[in-house]
């Protein structure tokens, strides 16, 4: 099992804003996480490189159990890469300078190494032109690119997306799922935060919907648009898909 | 029927001329600009006339005695050329004072090679600790032939600027970990940051100085004495690192979340994410305030006349208390003034460059 979650609760202060999470993602599964905005779905995904904490329940990353040991959640987010909304690219560095970063300082890779394998990687997500610009300097479409690069430089097990796409143009909104459906198309392990339902539909292996902090309906992509269970589920999915 | 035009070759046209009023139109336009004009002029040429009667017609030239300068009523530019020396460098011995004058040309050598953001690396430090040990010993004296001079009798523009670089060197760095302990998770740290420079900043810095002056020889083992220099130097980086430390606290509120979060999302440490990511933004970010409070550090050096040290400004008070000549404090304070100008001008055009500098990655 790539992520195992069994029993997860989290409370904001007294609002619990997850319950009893059970979900089990397999080596080299596709998953798509949708849902209302407020359902929890990113605090899910953020509990698992814990950017945030549950209070109750087990989360086992990689075989990595999720608990205070500082050691584990280094070791865990170092095998997880995340992907956020607003790119999160560091300024005042160049493209490059953020790619070899964390190989440098954490795997401790010297530096004509990690440049290596951040060009790469760069050539992977098609911006290798844009290596020695500021993240400034670059379009929307390019920085996120960029930031799933960067991610990518760690050669983590997993890849954790939050909601990617949402703040792009509608035109470089493509160019971003093409790299991520050409990363599924090599077998990596993706939870993916989404409203994109094109994506969900021919990409992904699962489709997970979330509703009020509950994961209320999980089936394959077929099953999910066409034959949805859970009522909620339907009116969701009437909403997205006009 | 309708028809739709699509135009595909629209060349740019030049933009319309902008027709502004002329310089003669906006000042003599109307009666009352005339009227406001001429009075302006008048008064700036009245002015200028006055002080270049003052400082160059009736000026007394060097060369001249004091008597001459009681006599005549332009300025005493005489006196300044006599008093030189006791101005720049106070009460150092009159044949050792190159050595005070190399330490300068050593401190503003280490600047400028400092200036270059690409040049910020641990070898700068390096560089920096040598420069400033080696310009104290020198100061110092007693080794290979050179006469010990006690800090008692330093003075001058080298006093005023190892101030300056002590209180604004060590200070920066003091605050930043005093703006990193006051934003971090540990309870204990956070008190102790904020109680240290919420005190210093309640207290003035005059008093400051009276305390380390008085305060810290008291708190040594019986026996031990702490230089006097050496305790002005302390009162004035303590009280540079806890202003810094609110400025740099402010960089650090104004970082969005995101970056620390995409820091420790790559797995980097907590002091990694602080060093490579959080700094370099949040510092960058302040410059403008950073340089503000600066420049009122090294024009707070001047303060030290108040525990009994010399620096610039009181080389220059104790230059003019010569009964050979009549007191000329314009003079005098025009040429300290001057040097000041210089180094604090100079100070915020460099912070200006830096910005611009760092703006260029940052453009889009």
């Amino acid at each position: 099992m790539a992520v195992s979650i069994s029993g997860m609760s989290k409370w904001y202060g007294d609002f619990q804003v997850l319950h009893d999470i059970d979900l089990q993602v397999a080596v080299g599964e596709r998953l798509v996480i949708c849902g209302p905005s407020g359902s929890g779905k990113s605090t899910m995904i953020r509990c698992i490189n814990r950017l945030e904490r549950h209070q109750e329940g087990r989360i086992v990353v990689n075989g990595v159990e999720l608990a205070d040991d500082l050691r584990a959640i280094d070791e865990v987010r170092a095998d997880a890469g995340m992907v956020f909304q607003h790119f999160n690219l560091f300024p005042h560095l160049t493209v490059l300078e953020n790619c070899i970063l964390a190989p440098m300082h954490v795997k401790r890779m010297a530096r004509p190494q990690a440049a290596e394998l951040a060009l790469q990687y760069l050539a992977r997500v098609r911006i290798l032109d844009q290596a020695d610009k500021y993240p400034g300097q670059l379009s929307g479409g390019q920085q996120q690119r960029a930031a799933i690069a960067r991610s990518l430089c760690m050669q983590p097990r997993i890849m954790l997306f939050d909601e990617p796409t949402s703040a792009l143009d509608p035109e470089m909104v493509k160019e971003v799922l093409d790299t991520m459906t050409s990363l599924a198309d090599d077998g990596m392990t993706m939870l993916c935060v989404t409203h994109e339902m094109g994506f969900a539909r021919s990409v992904a292996d699962r489709v997970v919907f979330m509703d009020g902090g509950r994961i209320l309906e999980s089936a394959a992509p077929d099953a999910f648009f066409d034959r949805p269970r859970h009522e909620r589920t339907r009116a969701f999915l009437e909403r997205i898909l006009h | 029927m309708n028809t739709t035009v699509i135009s595909t070759d629209m060349p740019s046209r030049p933009a319309p001329v902008d027709r502004q009023a002329g310089v003669a139109q906006r000042l003599f336009g109307s009666v009352s600009s005339s009227i406001a004009t001429v009075v302006a002029l008048g008064l700036a040429l009245y002015a200028l006339g006055r002080f270049i009667d003052w400082s160059l017609l009736n000026a007394v030239w060097p060369g001249e005695s004091g008597a001459m300068c009681r006599q005549a009523s332009g300025a005493c530019w005489a006196f300044l050329a006599e008093k030189l020396n006791q101005i720049l460098f106070g009460i150092y011995p009159r044949g050792e004072q190159w050595r005070p004058a190399v330490v300068c040309v050593v401190i503003l050598a280490m600047v400028v090679v400092s200036l270059d953001p690409r040049q910020w690396r641990l070898r700068t430090v390096w560089l920096w600790l040598a420069g400033m040990a080696g310009s104290l010993a020198l100061m110092q004296g007693g080794w290979a032939g050179l006469t010990p001079v006690p800090t008692a009798s330093w003075g001058g523009l080298p006093v005023t600027l190892l101030l300056a670089v002590c209180a604004l060197g060590v200070g920066m760095p003091l605050g930043i970990l005093l703006a990193l302990a006051r934003r971090g998770s540990l309870p204990m740290a956070r008190f102790i940051a904020t109680c240290v420079i919420e005190l210093i900043r309640g207290l003035p810095l005059i008093s400051l100085l009276f305390m380390a002056s008085i305060v810290l020889p008291i708190m040594l083992p019986a026996g031990m004495t702490i230089d006097s220099l050496l305790r002005a130097g302390i009162a004035l980086t303590v009280f540079s690192a806890a202003y810094l430390a609110e400025v740099i606290r402010g960089g650090l509120q104004s970082l969005p979340a995101g970056q620390m979060e995409a820091s420790r999302a790559l797995g980097l440490s907590w002091w990694q994410m602080t060093r490579l990511v959080v700094l370099p933004q949040a510092v960058r970010k302040v410059i403008a305030p950073l340089t503000n409070t600066a420049i009122v550090m090294i024009k707070n050096t001047s303060l030290v006349l108040i525990v009994g040290l010399f620096d610039l400004l009181s080389s220059g008070r104790a230059a003019l208390t010569d009964p050979a000549w009549p007191t000329p404090y314009v003079e005098t304070y025009l040429f300290i003034a001057s040097i000041y100008f210089c180094i604090c001008f100079g100070l915020s055009r460099y912070s200006m460059w830096l910005e611009r500098r760092f703006k260029k990655g940052e453009l889009r």
